[in-house]
């Protein structure tokens, strides 16, 4: 549903994009993960035919983004981190006029969005003004604003930016009931929990260029498997510590801010049998743990930087 | 035909917007009426119109400064809109791609009209009337509705060109304030320091004033009218070419 290859978009002498491949097979969550300035935003408004490419071509639903940028738009649907809804209308007032603009009939316009303000649980608010909704509100609204044609492909840039964690935890829902019923989307997100729950590939993004690519299984793969991590209760311990468990691990343990991380093979009795030798050569353990890696393992071991500390601007 | 239900489905969302900010319908309503209350009552003695009553001089100019300030809204509201993504909304639809601006520039039509009907009332209860036919009186009319048009355009530019809305709003007042008093809208321009007077006669805002003064109370003219169209045309063109390409270069950042 989503091929691109080759895109490129500079900006002045800044390069917001370079040789950018992605794709996406229907039903499925491809998610752009990147910090910001990454150029995902750009991605994401070359593939809604915002913005062309300098470089590279796209195809969404079939068609190109250039060439049949018309007919690309009444297959897309785009809700973005501003939430673009107008404040100063209803949400009903807003839902039926996004409608009209995608040329449904007044009366088909107005049932849409009935069901869809009751869908996303916004019909008690659905007479009154946007700019009394709460943020979790309008980002629903948003999202419902994406939906009001049935797209074939929806584009969510950064959909949970700002959001409380219960809003973020409702509109996870929503999206993965929208892909259960077969609409391709494309989020992206500077969040690497997110990209973990909800996208089926994850392409990193990073000053401009895809870094890597993969299901989120994939990518913690390139960064090694499991890991048993042990603070002490005395650094002294430390050479002891290392000692002891690299007998147990697969490789051997780095000691870093009193914690050793033990690379290991096999999770069952790790645990159990470390706490045991640990505790005969007579080393105080303040915690202990088993540690699968996560998505900002995979982000620091690519790019050398956390994925959320950049505080760039966005291109 | 489909170019036009997006206009005026937008137009409609303009349009919904007024009645819903208290500030904003004041400035349609409240501002002229005290704009025309205090140059009748407070500057109408003091200044001297032979021939004419003040009131009947004053009401052409301060309609035609109305108009000109009529498109503000455009301007704010295209910036809130830029900075707010509803543009990036807008053009992600399948809908007309100039429809965004004609919707705007459409809806303060409708405004300018409440003004207008606002400002004709106080001022007949003020003293003013007509002093020419029907046909005058439309045209007129006409006129300015179609001057207030041209500056919604000029408005559309700002509003894209600025950095905020409230920048857009600063840069509005700042440009038409001194063009609108520095004209024959409020006082002749014989009593102004010659420097002055040559610019208020060179101001198309004289000539449109002026245009209207003439079929609105039968005031000699000229040329006057011919060329008052001839420069809300021009500035419409001029300032609707600019804003369509930045309104183009704006979102394709």
């Amino acid at each position: 549903m989503i091929e691109a290859s080759g895109l490129g978009k500079a900006f002045g002498d800044v390069q917001a994009l370079a040789d950018v491949d992605l794709s996406a097979s229907e039903g499925t969550v491809l998610g752009l993960l990147g910090p910001n300035g990454a150029g995902k935003t750009t991605a994401v408004r070359i593939l809604t035919t915002l913005l062309k490419p300098d470089t590279g071509s796209a195809r969404v639903a079939g068609h190109d983004v250039v060439r049949d940028a018309t007919e690309l738009r009444a297959d897309i649907g785009l809700a973005g981190q501003y939430a673009a809804v107008d404040e100063n209308l209803t949400g009903e007032e807003n839902l039926t006029m996004v409608g009209r603009l995608y040329h449904l009939g007044r009366a088909a316009a107005r049932n849409r969005s009935a069901e869809l303000l009751g869908r996303f649980d916004l019909e008690d608010a659905s007479g009154r003004l946007v700019k009394t909704y709460s943020g979790g509100m309008r980002r629903r609204l948003d999202l419902a604003a994406a939906l009001v044609i049935r797209p074939a492909v929806v584009f969510l840039d950064e959909p949970t930016t700002g959001l409380d964690p219960r809003s973020r935890l409702a509109l996870w829902e929503t999206i993965e009931d929208l892909v259960a019923e077969g609409t391709t989307v494309l989020l992206t997100t500077q969040y690497l929990d997110e990209a973990d729950r909800l996208a089926d590939r994850i392409a990193v993004l990073d000053h401009g260029g895809v870094i890597a690519e993969g299901t989120s299984d994939e990518l913690k793969g390139q960064v090694g498997g499991e890991r048993l991590e042990v603070r002490l209760e005395d650094r002294e311990d430390c050479e002891k510590a290392v000692a002891v468990l690299a007998e147990l691990g697969s490789e051997r343990p780095a000691f870093e801010d009193d914690v050793v991380r033990a690379p290991i093979a096999d999770r069952r009795g790790t645990i159990a049998e470390a706490v045991r030798r640990l505790d005969a050569a007579d080393v105080g353990i303040d915690d202990i743990a088993l540690r699968r890696p996560t998505l900002d393992d995979v982000f620091l071991s690519l790019t050398g930087h956390a994925a959320e500390e950049e505080e760039t601007e966005e291109a | 035909m489909t170019a036009l239900g997006d206009v005026l489905v937008l137009a409609q969302r303009n349009l919904r917007r007024i009645p819903r900010n208290p500030d904003l319908l004041i400035s349609f309503t409240v501002q002229p009426v005290m704009f025309v209350l205090l140059f009748v009552y407070v500057f109408g003695g003091a200044i001297s119109t032979p021939g004419l009553d003040y009131v009947d001089f004053l009401m052409p100019g301060i309609i035609v400064q109305t108009m000109a300030f009529g498109g503000f809204v455009t301007a704010i509201g295209l910036s809130e809109d830029l900075s707010k993504g509803l543009i990036d909304r807008f053009r992600s639809l399948p809908m007309s791609r100039g429809a965004v601006l004609a919707g705007r520039t459409l809806a303060d039509v409708g405004t300018n009209v409440v003004s207008l009907i606002v400002m004709l009332t106080v001022g007949i209860i003020a003293g003013f009337s007509f002093s020419t036919s029907v046909l005058d009186v439309t045209a007129g009319i006409f006129l300015m509705l179609l001057f207030g048009y041209a500056f919604s355009w000029v408005f559309a530019w700002v509003g894209l060109t600025a950095s905020s809305s409230e920048a857009a709003q600063a840069i509005g007042f700042i440009a038409v304030f001194p063009l609108t008093f520095a004209s024959s809208a409020f006082v002749p321009p014989d009593t102004m320091p010659s420097w002055l007077q040559a610019f208020a006669d060179a101001n198309p805002i004289t000539t449109v004033v002026d245009a209207a003064r003439h079929l609105f109370v039968g005031t000699p003219a000229g040329t006057d009218v011919f060329f008052a169209f001839v420069w809300t045309i021009g500035i419409t063109v001029v300032f609707a070419t600019l804003a369509i390409a930045k309104y183009r270069s704006a979102i394709s950042k």
